[in-house]
């Protein structure tokens, strides 16, 4: 049942001992991932963990806080560069340099928000893209961090151990994505996370019941950019190159794409989400490899429209499940389960 | 002296194109409060539509011009009916969304239709030539861009200021309750909105083509078009103009004195610099939200 009948109900972080033993179930099955699938599947998963990092983040802001952002990219690229320059400059382990880094990209993530407190709807927008978009021109503009060619990562090594494999990065990335994802739960039931929605939903009303819109505002901001920039400084390792093209407003929109696929306002909608569009968007890479339908569309591109166009499908697609989306179901993946689980609990009547 | 007023000639020429996507997006946004991020690949489909109708199917250019001209009206208002209207209640973080994903839906489209590689426009104003003004040069094309620009800004705001249909647009921007009770049709008047704006975007894909013809080439005049436009305030039509030539402006002489590397971020500098001092954009009243 969803019926709560206490305020410790309401706050607990597993709804029933059902839920904790899918949980672990979980846990158990990614610790023993990386032992029977091939390589290619391992690097997908770290792929898709540090994705998730990320829509945890920008989550926290737009489906809790109610705040748009169209410049995720640049916390992002925050964390990338932040990290593998300490590593590289400064000489800091790894251990210290990404958090450190996330910790810029929090502060970046404070300062957008300070001018964001004024503003709202199509303003709050720009701006935010403005942002994203100047700190990718800014960071391939300067030498030192290595300008349009890029920056290669370091080796990575955590104490006596050397990262060198995806299996080996596997056992860092998903504990990491793992333990965000429970602390973004956390403050999801806390007072602060309570506080951000009461500013989604009505931010008078918030304001009035004695909620610091600017100090939650500029947290919001400041944590959907930690975590932006932890999971930047995580994607540095996994490409093991970095170039400010990568960090473009595709970027930043398609992270947006995945927070909304998912479902708003929902942690788990942020990894389904996540999850969803990463997989679609690597098949969608090589479409013509997709049996039969992959045959089919070569051969009406071959007709009708370009085979060089063909890679171009996957923005229609992703386009296309954004209106829909946002047309018949405005909750997202989350919706569609919540409506399942409804329908199915009453089903014969 | 001679440079720098070349420089202010060049950015009123860019800024010609900005004005063009600002008015467009103003005009939306007037009546609906949507921020259309699909207006330049709304431009992008009829330009490319102009462009295959001239060189593959070798219309003359009057021919072609009036048919994607009408092409672009119905545009608008397909997508109005077919994808906007069709949102239950949404909020504006939905509403960006939306135009977000028919954006790339419409870029995906053109390009896969299309190919990436750049075409060449067959249009009779070629932006190599120019006229002498004093001592300065102006090509044909932003001439001819800068008087569309101009023309367009007059007749809407005088559509806007006087024509019925104009104010049914004010009324049903300010309180869609109220039009909707004084018998403003306000379903319709968004779509003929949408069609308008649509129109107005596709003037500047089609006056942009010659100088650049690829998949991307509506993503910065629409971004510079966007800022503009808050810039003078998402709702004033002149704001939206004066914000276009004022951005054209400094970009350039950004470009010319301080560095030609960073020319084309400024522009975003400048909006979130503006918007901490006035978060409703220059010439826009900002509204405190009553309770």
């Amino acid at each position: 049942m969803d019926m709560k009948r206490d305020y410790y109900e309401d706050v607990a972080l597993f709804s029933s001992p059902v839920a904790v033993f899918w949980f672990v179930l979980l846990l158990v099955l990614l610790a023993l991932l990386p032992f029977w699938v091939k390589n290619y599947y391992v690097y997908l998963v770290n792929y898709l963990a540090i994705n998730v990092i990320v829509v945890l983040g920008l989550n926290i802001l737009v489906g809790f806080t109610g705040q748009v952002s169209l410049g995720h990219a640049g916390f992002f690229a925050v964390g990338a560069y932040g990290t593998v320059l300490l590593m590289t400059h400064l000489h800091l382990p790894f251990v210290l340099a990404l958090p450190a880094a996330a910790l810029v990209a929090a502060l970046f993530g404070f300062l957008l928000g300070l001018p964001a407190l004024r503003l709202e709807g199509p303003y709050l927008a720009i701006a935010t893209l403005g942002f994203g978009m100047t700190i990718t021109q800014v960071i391939g503009r300067i030498e030192a961090f290595g300008g349009r060619q890029g920056l290669h990562a370091p080796d990575l090594a955590i104490g006596p151990w050397h990262l060198a494999t995806d299996r080996a990065f596997y056992y860092l990335v998903v504990p990491v994505a793992i333990v965000l994802t429970v602390a973004a739960r956390n403050i999801a039931r806390t007072r602060v996370g309570r506080a951000f929605v009461a500013i989604r939903d009505a931010e008078v009303a918030a304001e009035t019941i004695g909620v610091n819109l600017t100090y939650y505002k500029t947290l919001a901001f400041a944590l959907s950019a930690f975590y932006a920039g932890i999971g930047g400084g995580l994607y540095a390792f996994v490409l093991r190159f970095i170039e400010p093209e990568l960090f473009s407003l595709l970027m930043s929109i398609m992270f947006l794409a995945m927070a909304v696929v998912g479902g708003l306002g929902s942690i788990m909608g942020a990894v389904t989400g996540a999850c969803l569009l990463t997989w679609l968007d690597l098949q969608l890479r090589n479409i013509t490899g997709v049996p039969v339908l992959g045959a089919w569309l070569e051969d009406l591109s071959r007709q009708y429209l370009t085979t060089t166009g063909l890679s171009n499908i996957q923005f229609v697609v992703f386009g296309a499940i954004l209106i829909g989306i946002m047309i018949f179901e405005p909750l997202g993946l989350y919706g569609f389960w919540i409506r399942a689980k409804k329908y199915w609990r009453t089903w014969p009547f | 002296m001679t440079d720098f007023l070349q420089m202010i000639v060049n950015g009123v020429a860019a800024g010609s194109a900005y004005a063009l996507m600002g008015l467009a997006m103003v005009i939306i946004y007037k009546t609906s409060e949507v921020p259309n991020f699909a207006q330049g690949e709304m431009a992008l489909v009829v330009t490319y539509l102009t462009y295959s109708l001239l060189a593959t199917y070798g219309l003359p250019l009057h021919t072609a011009l009036a048919a994607t001209l009408v092409f672009a009206v119905v545009l608008g208002v397909v997508v109005e009916f077919c994808v906007l209207r069709r949102a239950k209640n949404p909020s504006v973080l939905g509403m960006i969304i939306i135009t977000i994903g028919l954006e790339m839906v419409l870029m995906g489209l053109v390009s896969w239709k299309f190919g990436a590689e750049e075409k060449t426009m067959p249009f009779p104003i070629s932006p190599y030539d120019s006229i002498l003004l004093g001592r300065v040069y102006i090509s044909t094309l932003e001439a001819l861009t800068l008087a569309v620009a101009l023309v367009l800004m007059g007749l809407l705001f005088f559509f806007f200021r006087f024509s019925r249909l104009g104010m049914a647009m004010k009324a049903t921007q300010q309180n869609p309750v109220a039009a909707r009770i004084m018998g403003i049709r306000t379903r319709r008047i968004l779509m003929i909105t949408w069609g308008i704006s649509s129109l107005v975007g596709a003037l500047a894909g089609v006056l942009l083509a010659p100088v650049i013809m690829q998949p991307y080439m509506m993503w910065d005049p629409m971004l510079k078009g966007f800022a503009a436009a808050v810039l003078g305030g998402m709702t004033s039509l002149p704001g939206a103009v004066i914000g276009a030539y004022l951005l054209g402006i400094i970009e350039n002489l950004f470009g010319g004195y301080v560095s030609i590397e960073f020319k084309s971020v400024v522009a975003f500098a400048i909006i979130v610099l503006v918007l901490c001092v006035r978060p409703s954009g220059l010439f826009a009243r900002h509204y405190v939200k009553k309770v």
